[in-house]
């Protein structure tokens, strides 16, 4: 029996902020700091708990918001290494040719840095609970926002949950506020939905969708302790310094996409991106290619003898030139960050949390000017203007990129490109191209990375070629030997719903969900402590193949909700996995 | 507002904490004081309280100095502003009449005379359940039992309580009284925050209290029977009419097998150890 809040009336906030990322931290300060009353609700445990990033933070001279300038001391608390060094490897076997790319990073990059979501998001959100609170507002953690509150035609309000099945479409109507797991729903004037890559808000608005794997990329990735000293002598740097390097080449078995290390004040963050239809194709255990990564002989030099993995992690990453609405809103909602696919991929460098913050910024900014205006109405679509005006929307929707696709994209393009390359002509052309300079500039040139075609020529065909005809053998061996997907998944904490599963298989038939065995971070083949499983059930005296899931040691990376039929959510407040470093 | 928890420090009663005489009497002296587990439903409901319409939340207690420690953990489970011990030895071996006497005198010495006072759902050791009733009618105030849900109006002066009604079948009823008034919560009683603000609040609370509670002794006031003005042939072994003629222990299940220590570094102990168990080692015993 619950006690009595003896009143239906809602509670009320100006503004609401779904996520305590980079995104929802962007847009809370700036809302604070302007006078918004604004409450941020987070589902963590502790902000950054259920977070995963790369990651390096960027700060670019053209953006107009920075997060060290909403958050002063940023760098100083929340942030690992700046990167002063910047390297790209192309690997075939156990060759390698390396372009040192720190011009081409520092380019349009104010500064760098290294970050785990712990301790960032963490940090980010001590300071916004602070800014927010003198608003009479605040920020809460193990709170679960799960859907939108609508107001009908005749001023009913009601909760509107897209997955309810009502006769009426659970789309109509304004929208008001938000519903919660653990609070009665909360009336706004503005929401921003700052709740990431799987967000539940962007699809109940039917501003986003889980359909195509070609729009998404997964990352997985380890963190592996190292003390600081030694990642200075092994790196050959000082306390001040970190380095970033990128793998690309045949060591992934064909699967499109990339690998990177970055350097902590303790530890690395060693990991893949990958494109996810790709990944589905291959058939790859994504966690297999993070082996092939860790014990590349390239790797040995970095990490001794001794491997110490603190975390396995891994979640999906948006691919802002196929997924990010261009009309970010819808009534009060505005969508931030990776929750609208504001997720850059400028070939292999990654910006996502960057782009994050200012778009959370622009949003509160939009709000603001609105407001003082009398028509808060029109936060949206001012906030859609800001992203245009501040070249955010050219950043993460190349028109070069549209324009090379169409052009790139198709399979004879792709086999001609392919041919041509790995003809005589082609590795002579690679070869002069490295005499004349031209791959160092290449690989560094943000211009031709937004061009970059989403096919094996540049992943896969390119590097290896690279490396065959420039690279040179590794003389290191490696010795480290990665714990398995069920030591690592050992490794995590999880506080498990029981019996209350955040996802729901729909259809376990092979062809609807099968992709997930091999493409869960957490699944693979023959194994039966992960979430998904192939088995054979009889039924009618037949034998037919089913895929089952376990939802305790999921990740939450969101991958099973676009390549296998399931109804997926996040967990409860508080539950689910909890991220030490992120 | 101004709220009152009364709490009491009982032996820990968890394996390995508590110890017992060879006649099976409490060791008192050997047995560490942890806060009554019962209180918890009394200090959860003020809190509520607190969180929902702001004011002062003191806890109280009678018992030995060392209950101060309690108090402390009090503070910190329920973020008190002020502490209250009745401490003295006339006070000591006081039944629950005598007890409640010394509690309602001290309720009346607060400079604030509280809105509400929370008592506990009956005590780890003795188990009565007598004393917040009894102090409440020494101050001939209402007293409402079982609340599981609980609702303020301060403009009216008035607490309106859900309270279990315990029969054949479970009732639920709703009843109303004028403050100041005593409450017991029911064990059922689920404190819920589902509003932000009520959250923000419990979350301010916590960050104030935290360090509060470090120093809890510079919150604490001890008043003994002079301060309380309290003749001491009404209080205390003196002042109360229960005798507990005996106690009778809990027999301990008699023995039926002997033991013997062996040392594991003594080899031929083990030894005799493992002829013992390889004799039993077919099955039988
Ligand atoms: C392996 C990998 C490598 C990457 N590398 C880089 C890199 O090097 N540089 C870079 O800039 N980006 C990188 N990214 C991308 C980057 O991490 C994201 O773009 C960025 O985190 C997006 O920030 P956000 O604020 O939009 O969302 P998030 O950081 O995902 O934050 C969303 C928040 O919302 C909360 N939340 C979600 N749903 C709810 C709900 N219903 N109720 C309440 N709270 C909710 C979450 O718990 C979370 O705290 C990488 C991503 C991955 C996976
Ligand atoms: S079950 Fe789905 S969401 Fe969970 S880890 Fe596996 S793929 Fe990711």
């Amino acid at each position: 029996m619950e006690a009595t809040t003896m009143t239906d009336e809602h509670e009320h906030y100006e503004a609401v902020v779904v996520g305590a990322g980079p995104g929802g931290a962007a847009a809370a300060a700036t809302l604070a700091r302007n006078g918004v009353e604004t409450v941020v609700l987070e589902r963590g445990v502790d902000a950054g708990s259920k977070n995963v990033t790369g990651g390096l933070i960027y700060a670019e001279e053209s953006a107009p918001y920075t997060i060290d300038g909403l958050l002063p001391g940023f760098r100083e608390h929340a942030s690992e290494r700046p990167v002063t060094d910047y390297y790209i490897h192309n690997i075939a076997g156990e060759r390698v040719k390396t372009f040192d790319i720190t011009r081409g990073h520092e380019r349009d990059t104010e500064w760098a840095d290294a970050v785990l979501r712990r301790k960032m998001d963490s940090w980010m959100a001590e300071r916004v609970h602070e800014l927010t609170r003198e608003t009479g507002g605040g920020l809460l953690t193990g709170v679960k926002v799960n859907g939108l509150l609508r107001e009908d035609s005749e001023g009913r309000v009601r909760p509107s949950d897209a997955s309810s099945g009502e006769q009426s479409d659970p789309r109509d109507g304004e929208i008001v506020g938000v519903t919660c797991e653990e609070l009665d729903p909360i009336e706004a004037d503005f929401i921003v939905a700052a709740d990431g890559v799987n967000s539940e808000l962007a699809r109940a608005a039917g501003l986003m969708d889980w359909e195509e794997p070609e729009e998404w990329f997964q990352g997985v990735k380890a963190v592996v302790d190292m003390p600081g000293d030694a990642i200075n002598e092994r790196f050959g740097i000082d306390d001040d310094e970190g380095e970033a390097h990128l793998f690309s080449g045949d060591l992934y078995d064909g699967v499109r996409g990339g690998g990177f290390l970055y350097t902590n004040e303790s530890s690395l963050c060693i990991g893949n991106v990958f494109h996810l239809d790709s990944i589905v194709a291959e058939e790859a255990e994504v966690q297999d290619l993070l082996d092939a990564l860790l014990t590349h002989p390239l790797l040995a030099q970095w990490l001794g003898e001794e491997y110490n993995e603190r975390e396995y992690s891994a979640k999906l990453v948006p691919d802002s030139k196929k997924a990010a609405n261009p009309s970010p809103h819808e009534g009060r909602l505005v969508l931030v960050g990776d929750a609208g696919g504001q997720m850059q991929a400028q070939g292999p460098i990654i910006k996502g949390m960057n782009h994050a913050v200012t778009a959370g910024a622009l949003a509160a900014e939009a709000f603001v000017e609105a407001r003082s205006r009398g028509k808060p109405n029109t936060a949206g679509e001012r906030y859609e203007q800001r992203l245009h005006d501040e070249g955010v929307m050219a950043k993460l929707r190349p028109m070069r990129y549209e324009i090379a696709s169409a052009a790139g994209e198709n399979d004879i393009t792709t086999n001609l490109a392919e041919r041509l390359l790995d003809s005589p002509l082609g590795r002579a052309g690679v070869r002069a191209a490295d005499t004349a300079g031209l791959l160092g500039q290449a690989y560094g040139s943000p211009y031709l990375a937004t061009m970059m075609p989403d096919t094996k020529t540049p992943y896969v065909t390119l590097p290896t070629i690279i490396a065959e005809e420039l690279g040179t053998r590794v003389a290191d061996d490696t010795t480290i030997e990665p714990p398995s997907l069920g030591e690592r998944i050992g490794e995590l904490t999880y506080d498990t719903d029981v019996g209350n599963p955040h996802i729901v298989l729909e259809d376990d038939s092979v062809e609807a969900s099968g992709a997930a065995v091999t493409a869960c971070p957490v699944s693979a083949e023959g194994f039966g402590g992960g979430c998904y499983r192939e088995e054979t059930v009889q039924s009618n005296g037949d034998e037919e193949r089913v895929v089952s899931l376990d939802t305790q040691p999921c990740v939450e990376c969101g991958t099973c909700a676009i390549v296998a039929d399931t109804q997926w959510e996040h967990p409860r407040g508080g539950k689910g996995v909890e991220f030490r470093e992120g | 507002m101004h709220t009152v928890t009364l709490t009491k420090g009982v032996p820990d009663f968890r394996e390995g904490q508590v110890s017992f005489d060879e006649d099976g009497h409490l060791e008192r002296g050997n047995t560490p004081t942890v806060m009554n587990p019962n209180d918890k439903h009394a200090l959860r409901t003020a809190l509520q309280t607190k969180v929902r319409h702001g004011g002062r939340l003191s806890v109280m207690s009678m018992g030995p100095p060392g209950y101060g420690d309690v108090l402390g953990e009090a503070m910190e489970s329920v973020y008190a502003d002020e502490l209250y011990l009745l401490s003295d030895r006339e006070l000591a071996a006081s039944d629950t009449w005598a007890t409640a006497i010394t509690i309602a005198t001290g309720l009346q010495k607060l400079d604030e005379t509280p809105d509400l006072v929370f008592a506990g759902f009956k005590t780890a050791d003795g188990e009565t359940g007598h004393t917040g009733p009894q102090a409440c009618w020494c101050l001939d105030w209402p007293i409402i039992t079982h609340v599981i849900a609980l609702d303020v109006n301060e403009d009216e002066g008035t607490v309106r309580a859900k309270r279990l009604v315990e029969g054949d079948i479970e009732e639920i009823e709703t009843v109303k009284a004028p403050m100041p008034a005593f409450v017991v919560a029911d064990p059922e009683f689920e404190p819920t925050y589902r509003t932000a603000g009520d959250r923000l609040t419990l979350k301010d609370l916590r960050a104030e209290t935290r360090e509060r509670a470090k120093n809890h002794e510079e919150h604490l006031t001890t008043w003994d029977h002079a301060d309380l003005n309290l003749d001491p042939d009404y209080i205390g072994l003196d002042g109360s009419p229960t005798i507990v003629s005996s106690v009778d222990p809990i027999p301990k299940a008699p023995a039926e097998r002997e033991a013997t220590m062996v040392n594991p570094g003594d080899e031929d102990g083990m030894n005799e150890v493992f002829d013992a168990m390889a004799a039993h080692a077919g099955g039988e015993r």
